[in-house]
């Protein structure tokens, strides 16, 4: 009757509708396909993908450099956090998206390694490197490319108001003194959060780790999912903060975010309004990786020499907000008047961090998170 | 029916049936054992228990709030009933983690109530209610007063001519048309609260964990699929159970109504009672809506040197971002409106084909493919994101750095709102007025524009603006895909908000200003081509 030939009309529409669809999505990707497609031919491809997290940046420059001296166009793929970015690598295991991995840090490194994620590399240049942040020097699977050092920051008119002298040390941390004046991230969803219960695991032990938290809880500290809430809702030193009326002065963060934010405040301030806790510091090391698999070999192993050379080192630091491996690079001035020199961080091996993580962040979460 | 079938089998069934199936699989062999280890444990247990019970919560007191602001945006006319109508909806698409940011600020320390009465509801299980209640409240007013303004309400009015109360005229008449509208609204309110995600996270704190936090952290911090895989089979079920219930009652109530033109049936209030009803609604929606949407506004004008647009003219720069991005921030409006389009145009053919179809047939089969249309809404975007990575990864359906990826992704959760508000619409028209028509002689085609199309196009603009918002604002499995040279806004949001700084912070509130801005001009210019036309009927 009428109503199937109603449908049918409905029908022909919709699939009208549908084919002017597929033509959009022809238009569109059509910047992609002449890019993306470069890199199935193999040898002759002229395009590398590199896969990384949301925290991935470069100058536009320094990407065009590389471009010149190779013949490489990079294509730069994001996605999601440092975590989500290595899982999903790891899902797409042999037929991966992109040539080179960047991302992948020393906390999360051994579930990289043991998947079989990457070939061996040398990269030129490597004895450039500082040894220390060459965890996997004898396998050459990943190529370390910066350092960032997790840490708390004071909000420093708060205690220049109070007359008291900033914590240093996790020790200090505990004390009456700074009670109800921390807060942190959770160590199960968020990566300083976990780099700062690493810390202490690396200070007090396995076993007295959970004593020092219990000393923590019991001077107030408090727990928020992530960083971005922490920083810029709880922490009053942050530009975010003082809107937001926070009140806590001490909050887990980097190393860098002092200069941070000094560069991005308007007019730039002489002295950043936040300090660095040098005491209570745990080194993150980022390693870079040839995907097995990757279309573009030759232009993989070229991005990784590019990403250890001078000139990437030394845009990296202002596009984020990191520190060089390579020993010849300089830090921007930004970083040496600004931000702090943490002598000796705190860290873990990736092993044993791969080994008791899960367990570590129960037993944490039992003791803090209620 | 085949399209949409198709079209889900492609891009969710196979999808997530293949995520599943790998955290469940072993060596090739089914681990269903896993199930009942991963339900005993404690830990889940609280999960689940808190995931049910805060859904439920904040359902009611959804409902309670916004079935009164339905009425009011049915039955009354006043001034800026239109604008109003575009805003409260702009909660919606916002990214959770801004809407976190301003709740703080009126619930938090130094917020609203706190310098009221000292009332202080941050991480406490009212910050989490009452945000879900800022979200939702578009959902029903859309949903239920997109139907209630079609009433005829002369149908109330002569049962009471004959007899009735107000109240049992109201109860016998009104009732039974809205109950489908009330059920699917009440449904969707609950789906989105039980695999609640930003909000649970934000004003909760690490102390609550919904579901959807659960999956999310099994899947993209441990990479434990088993877990994953269990958890997201209790999910299913559990929004499974929802909508067969949801199926039954809806089959129960549903009759023809008689539909008119919603212009028809708005009137200025009369009388102190419509007026204070009025008015309680209209302060409802300034406290819980309008408050927090200014919040943001303010931060994103308060700069250092007092009041201004640093930040929005900041976003115009690509240098501003110090490198966060390769455009400059405020492309990702243009990204984000192109997105949203061809969202909307595939939700609109998919769900529009499905409800036709639902509409048109009956049977088991194809009340099963309803409650399947539904699941989407009720499957965590990590899922679904992980289960695009393992399935469309050969040629010609290696889609996985492509673009439509993105609007794919947002046209399945936009597909759901399509049916849910179609459907009661389409039921609703009287077959008997295209028999009328094809007696008099009209072709099938032109039976359809004359009849179907007029009544159904109202619900066909809500639809695709419910359609176009939550393209707008989803973010779960856009981040997943988005390539960086070409984010959209809450995508650029929560990268400005990852970073330190007083100009990443403001031009994030800049960003989410402007987010809102654009999303609510693009409702009122569809509320405008409907009243435009609305004089043709």
């Amino acid at each position: 009757m009428s109503t199937t030939r109603r449908t049918r009309q409905l029908a022909a529409s919709a699939v009208a509708a549908a084919l002017g669809v597929t033509a959009l999505a022809g238009c569109g990707s059509s910047d992609d396909s002449a890019s993306g497609s470069g890199g199935t031919k193999g040898s002759g491809s002229k395009t590398v993908t590199l896969v990384s997290h949301d925290s991935f940046n470069a100058s536009k420059d320094v990407l065009k450099e590389f471009t010149k001296e190779t013949g490489y166009t990079v294509k730069v793929l994001k996605s999601g956090d440092a975590g989500v970015a290595l899982n999903q690598e790891i899902l797409t295991k042999g037929s991966p998206r992109g040539d080179v991995f960047f991302g992948v840090d020393n906390t999360l490194l051994s579930r990289a390694l043991d998947s079989g994620l990457f070939t061996p590399y040398e990269a030129k240049g490597i004895d450039r490197v500082a040894a220390d942040t060459r965890l996997d020097a004898d396998g050459h699977r990943v190529t370390p490319i910066d350092t960032g050092d997790i840490c708390v920051n004071y909000d420093k008119k708060y205690f220049a108001d109070k007359k008291l002298a900033p914590p240093q040390s996790f020790d200090d941390l505990a004390k009456p003194a700074y009670k109800d004046l921390l807060v942190t991230e959770n160590a199960g969803t968020s990566s300083p959060g976990l780099g700062f219960l690493l810390g202490t695991i690396a200070t007090y032990g396995e076993k007295g780790y959970q004593d020092y938290w219990k000393k923590l809880e019991s001077n107030g500290v408090k727990v928020v999912d992530g960083w971005e809430q922490a920083y810029n809702e709880e922490f009053s030193g942050s530009a975010g903060g003082k809107k937001a009326k926070a009140d806590r002065p001490l909050v887990v963060s980097y190393a860098s975010s002092p200069p941070v934010e000094v560069l991005y405040a308007k007019p730039q301030p002489a002295k950043a309004p936040t300090g660095v806790a040098t005491g209570t510091c745990f080194r993150q090391i980022e390693f870079a990786g040839l995907l097995k698999g990757a279309k573009n070999e030759a232009g993989g192993k070229a991005l990784l020499d590019f990403l250890i050379s001078k000139r990437f080192q030394e845009d990296m630091p202002l596009n984020m907000f990191v520190n060089p491996v390579a020993k010849d690079a300089k830090l921007p001035e930004l970083f040496t008047r600004f931000g702090a020199t943490v002598d000796r961080p705190t860290t873990v091996a990736p092993d044993l961090i791969a080994k008791n993580r899960e367990q570590w962040v129960q037993s944490w979460s039992s003791l803090v998170v209620k | 029916m085949a399209v949409p079938v198709a079209f889900f089998a492609l891009f969710f069934a196979y999808p997530v049936a293949a995520i599943v199936g790998r955290g469940l699989k072993a060596d090739g062999v089914w681990q269903f054992g896993r199930i009942g280890e991963v339900l005993t444990r404690p830990d889940i247990r609280d999960v689940l228990w808190f995931t049910s019970w805060q859904a439920l919560a904040s359902t009611a007191l959804t409902l309670l709030i916004a079935l009164p602001g339905a009425y009011v945006f049915a039955r009354f006319d006043f001034p800026g009933k239109q604008l109003l109508r575009a805003v409260v909806t702009v909660p919606f698409v916002l990214p959770t983690v801004v809407v976190g940011t301003a709740f703080l600020a009126l619930l938090g320390r130094g917020g609203f109530l706190d310098e009221l009465w000292g009332v202080r509801l941050d991480t406490t299980v009212w910050a989490i209610l009452l945000a879900h209640v800022f979200f939702n409240y578009a959902v029903v007013v859309r949903t239920v007063g997109g139907l209630w303004a079609q009433l005829d309400p002369r149908q109330e009015e002569a049962a009471r001519v004959l007899g009735a109360g107000r109240f049992a005229a109201w109860r016998r008449v009104t009732l039974p048309a809205l109950a489908p509208a009330v059920a699917a609204a009440a449904l969707m309110v609950f789906l989105f609260t039980f695999t609640s995600f930003g909000v649970v996270q934000i004003l909760g704190g690490p102390g609550y964990s919904t579901l959807e936090v659960e999956i999310y952290r099994q899947t993209a911090q441990l990479l434990a699929l088993p877990t994953a895989a269990v958890l997201t089979l209790v999910q299913f079920a559990a929004v499974g159970a929802i909508l067969a219930v949801h199926a039954w009652t809806v089959r129960r109530r549903e009759t023809a109504l008689k539909l008119v033109d919603p212009a028809r049936t708005a009137r200025r209030p009369r009388g102190a009672g419509q007026w204070a009803l009025l008015c309680g609604v209209l302060l409802t929606v300034l406290l819980l809506i309008l408050l927090p949407l200014g919040v943001l506004v303010e931060r994103s004008v308060d700069t250092a040197g007092g009041h201004g647009f640093d930040f929005y003219r900041a976003l115009a720069s690509v240098d501003a971002g110090g490198g966060t991005f390769l455009v400059a921030p405020l492309e990702a409006i243009w990204n984000s409106l192109q997105y949203a389009l061809v969202a909307t145009v595939i939700a609109l053919v998919i769900g529009g084909l499905a409800a036709a179809a639902l509409t048109r047939r009956a049977g088991r089969l194809v009340r099963g493919f309803d409650a399947l249309l539904m699941l989407p809404l009720g499957v965590s975007a990590v899922t679904v994101g992980f289960g695009f990575l393992i399935t469309l990864d050969k040629p010609p359906l290696d889609l996985r750095t492509s673009w439509i990826l993105v609007p794919l992704a947002q046209a399945l959760v936009g597909v759901p709102f399509v049916v849910r508000t179609m459907l009661p619409v389409l039921r609703a028209v009287d077959g008997r007025l295209r028999e009328a028509a094809a007696v008099l002689g009209a072709s099938p085609l032109r039976a359809w524009r004359e009849v179907d199309l007029p009544l159904v196009r109202r619900a066909l603009l809500v639809a695709a603006g419910f359609a176009f918002a939550v393209s707008l604002g989803e973010f779960g499995a856009t981040v997943f895909i988005a390539r960086p040279d070409r984010p959209t806004l809450p995508v650029a949001v929560a990268r400005l908000l990852g970073r330190a700084g007083e100009l990443n912070y403001g031009q994030a509130m800049a960003l989410s200003t402007i987010l809102m801005v654009v999303c609510a001009v693009s409702l009122l210019l569809l509320e405008r081509i409907r009243t435009d036309r609305s004089g043709e009927f």
